[in-house]
């Protein structure tokens, strides 16, 4: 944990800033004093425990939650997120765990649906032209943009799902388990995706439960714990401590077996 | 506008959507036919069972009765298409999103006793007389909006209970005569009965749809070619418009030998055309298809699902009130019998017959129109053959659950080969 301060001084003003962020349902506090803070180019990995409050934070951020209490500022500024049209107006895209597609439209479809341009006559061709080239940024590898959803891979959905979260243009995109259904060579896939979407200046929030992913791409990891912060890492920070810090305890199987190799070591 | 300058000015050396090698691309009439024959395998069947269906239909019954196939005829069986297959039209709209209206039958009876008894026993001009008609038909559809929107009942049960309430209001409405006769020389019963198009008009109308193709195809492959997107041939368009206007050009002359093309199968076919329109390229049409495939996935794209219920609901029962009425001015009678019996199921197994799916998220205005040409070739011939109305029945049953297996096993099929 110790070059954090440098790294973000350098990354300057945060997209997304979040302070002393609670959530309460009835008795139950879901999230207490939440910190955050998300830059452009960045991808911040959330991890946590299930019950954690990942999912609760993503969606207090999707605008489908409001907090209890607590600040959210984007681009330095005060907002509200009253509802998930104000997440999008502002510029926060989500894409859920179950991606929302529709299988029997195609792909140019499901990218525009709800956001057609000319109600009254659709404009195919330049519909057309804007799915591929999003897809295109993407170097997604869809084989056609007029074949229905369902005949493509798990993969090949992300990246529809991707593409779609994209073209309003978002400032910050957050991915809840992108890779949860994945094989590997289509988690590959989309790992690539999510690093070219940061290179494209976007904030990046992914939830994930594989911490081989979250190190394969996450500039910074955040991880949650009983709905409290319990610390932020960087990919070079070892499992042991990630763990411990995910668990709360530091006495688990990682650590055990940290200390008969570190034992081991020492010996030799 | 952007986005294309900045496509174009990178100009990739193939075109955007080629440049996939794993994808077998299809090109030229021999690429069209493969295409076609994929495409019928994955369960994607397209036009082809109606296509069979009417060879198979004609040719027993033509062998049964000569007359089967005689112009005039084929003229009374368009007469006969035209009112049910308003209704059917309606019955696409609320099969698109997997809901299900049963009592069209009902709302059309109720819409064509309504009219008579408005029109003929209390002497209201015949405008006013029709929109009374189709107003209560919006009314119909509202209430079951209402009733699934806000109280979450199923279209089909709410519907199973209209058909009775309604048919009961009809009933009402027609009191102890049972029958309202309306008067042969006004406008509508003579459009309903003996109205034919002058046989110049039918042949130019019968030119536009292959003039349409080619001009609206032409303009798809140029802006194509500009996007830098692949585009089919001039060929394949002109040979699509030719094959188009022979088929239409063929019937219409046949039918000239006859009567003509009557003006109420012309009045089905533009509301088919404007309804194909209204699904395929509108916002409204898009969210229809949406909401049939994935309620929940409209929904987060932020498209107003009650809203698209409502309006499916309102469509179908409008249909039907229309329908209703026009059934009436083709019998010039309303009567306790018109929208019982067959007609809701005609309506529903014309839609599904033409290609709509029970199931929602796929369907076309034109698999009405198809569809039931079908039902009624069916039903003509029947009629022809002086069977009595127990064996039609059967027979008619028989064809509607022909129709669903051939629909469940398309979808198991397009399932297992990943198209939806």
């Amino acid at each position: 944990m110790s070059d954090l301060p440098d790294y973000t001084q350098r990354l300057g003003e945060p997209v997304l800033s979040l302070r002393g962020i609670s959530k309460n349902f009835g008795a139950v506090s879901a999230l207490t004093d939440i910190e955050l803070d998300v830059h452009a180019g960045e991808v911040v990995a959330l991890v946590g425990d299930n019950g954690a409050g990942k999912s609760t934070l993503v969606k207090i951020l999707a605008g489908v939650h409001q907090p209890s209490s607590g600040v959210i500022r984007f681009n330095g500024q005060e907002v509200a997120l009253g509802s998930p049209a104000d997440a999008l107006n502002l510029g926060i895209a989500t894409v859920f765990q179950d991606l929302a597609l529709c299988e029997n439209l195609d792909v140019v479809a499901n990218i525009y649906l709800g956001r057609e341009q000319e109600p009254w006559r659709l404009d195919e061709v330049a519909m057309e032209v804007r799915a591929w080239t999003l897809l295109n940024e993407l170097s997604a590898r869809i084989p056609s943009v007029r074949e229905p959803v369902a005949s493509l891979s798990g993969g090949q959905r992300q990246t529809v799902a991707i593409a779609r979260s994209l073209l309003l243009e978002p400032k910050l995109i957050m991915l809840d388990e992108p890779t949860a259904a994945l094989g590997v060579a289509q988690t590959a896939e989309v790992l690539n995706l999510i690093e070219r979407v940061r290179a494209r200046g976007l904030g990046v929030i992914m939830i994930s439960h594989n911490m081989e992913d979250v190190r394969a791409v996450a500039d910074r990891i955040v991880v949650l714990r009983l709905g409290r912060n319990s610390g932020v890492f960087t990919p070079e920070d070892s499992n042991h401590e990630l763990v411990a810090a995910i668990t709360g305890a530091s006495e688990n199987a990682v650590s055990r077996r940290m200390n008969r190799k570190q034992a081991s070591e020492a010996m030799q | 506008m952007s986005q294309l300058d900045q496509v174009k000015s990178e100009t990739p050396p193939q075109a955007l959507d080629r440049s996939d090698v794993r994808v077998r691309h299809d090109e030229g009439i021999r690429g069209t036919v493969r295409a076609f024959i994929d495409r019928v395998r994955s369960g994607d069947l397209g036009m082809l069972p109606v296509a069979v269906g009417l060879v198979v239909i004609s040719a027993v019954f033509t062998a049964l009765n000569p007359v089967y196939l005689a112009p005039n005829n084929l003229v009374n069986l368009l007469f006969d298409c035209a009112t049910v297959g308003i209704i059917s039209l309606g019955i696409v709209c609320v099969l698109m999103l997997g809901e299900i209206d049963l009592s069209v039958g009902s709302t059309s009876g109720l819409a064509s006793a309504l009219f008579g008894s408005l029109w003929v026993t209390q002497g209201w001009p015949l405008g006013f007389a029709l929109i009374a008609a189709l107003v209560a038909g919006v009314v119909i559809g509202s209430l079951y909006a209402l009733l699934y929107n806000r109280l979450g009942m199923p279209s089909f049960v709410a519907t199973l209970a209209g058909l009775l309430a309604l048919l009961g209001l009809q009933l009402y409405i027609l009191g102890n005569a049972g029958s309202i006769n309306l008067p042969y020389q006004s406008p509508l019963v003579m459009f309903g009965q003996i109205l034919m198009m002058p046989k110049w008009l039918s042949h130019a109308l019968g030119v536009l749809p292959g003039i349409f193709t080619i001009l609206v195809g032409m303009r798809v492959i140029r802006r194509r070619r500009e996007a830098n997107l692949s585009a089919g041939g001039m060929a394949g368009l002109l040979f699509k418009a030719a094959v188009l206007t022979a088929v239409i050009e063929g019937v219409v002359y046949y039918l000239n030998l006859g009567r003509g093309v009557p003006w109420m199968f012309g009045l089905f076919v533009a509301l088919v055309i404007i309804m194909d329109y209204a699904f395929t390229r509108t916002k409204w049409g898009r969210s229809m298809q949406a909401v049939g495939g994935n309620k929940e996935a409209a929904r987060r794209a932020g498209i107003n699902v009650r809203r698209i219920y409502a309006s499916a609901f309102i469509l179908c029962s409008s249909f039907a009130a229309l329908g209703g009425v026009l059934a009436a001015s083709r019998l010039a009678s309303s009567s306790q019998q018109a929208g019982t019996g067959d007609v809701n199921l005609n309506a529903i197994a014309a839609a599904v017959i033409g290609g709509t799916s029970l199931f929602g998220g796929r369907g076309s205005a034109y698999s009405a129109l198809l569809g039931i040409i079908v039902i009624q070739a069916i039903a003509n011939g029947l009629t022809l053959l002086n069977l009595s109305s127990s064996l039609r029945y059967m027979i008619t049953g028989a064809v509607l659950a022909i129709a669903v297996i051939v629909d469940s096993l398309a979808r198991r099929s397009r399932a297992s080969h990943g198209r939806a």
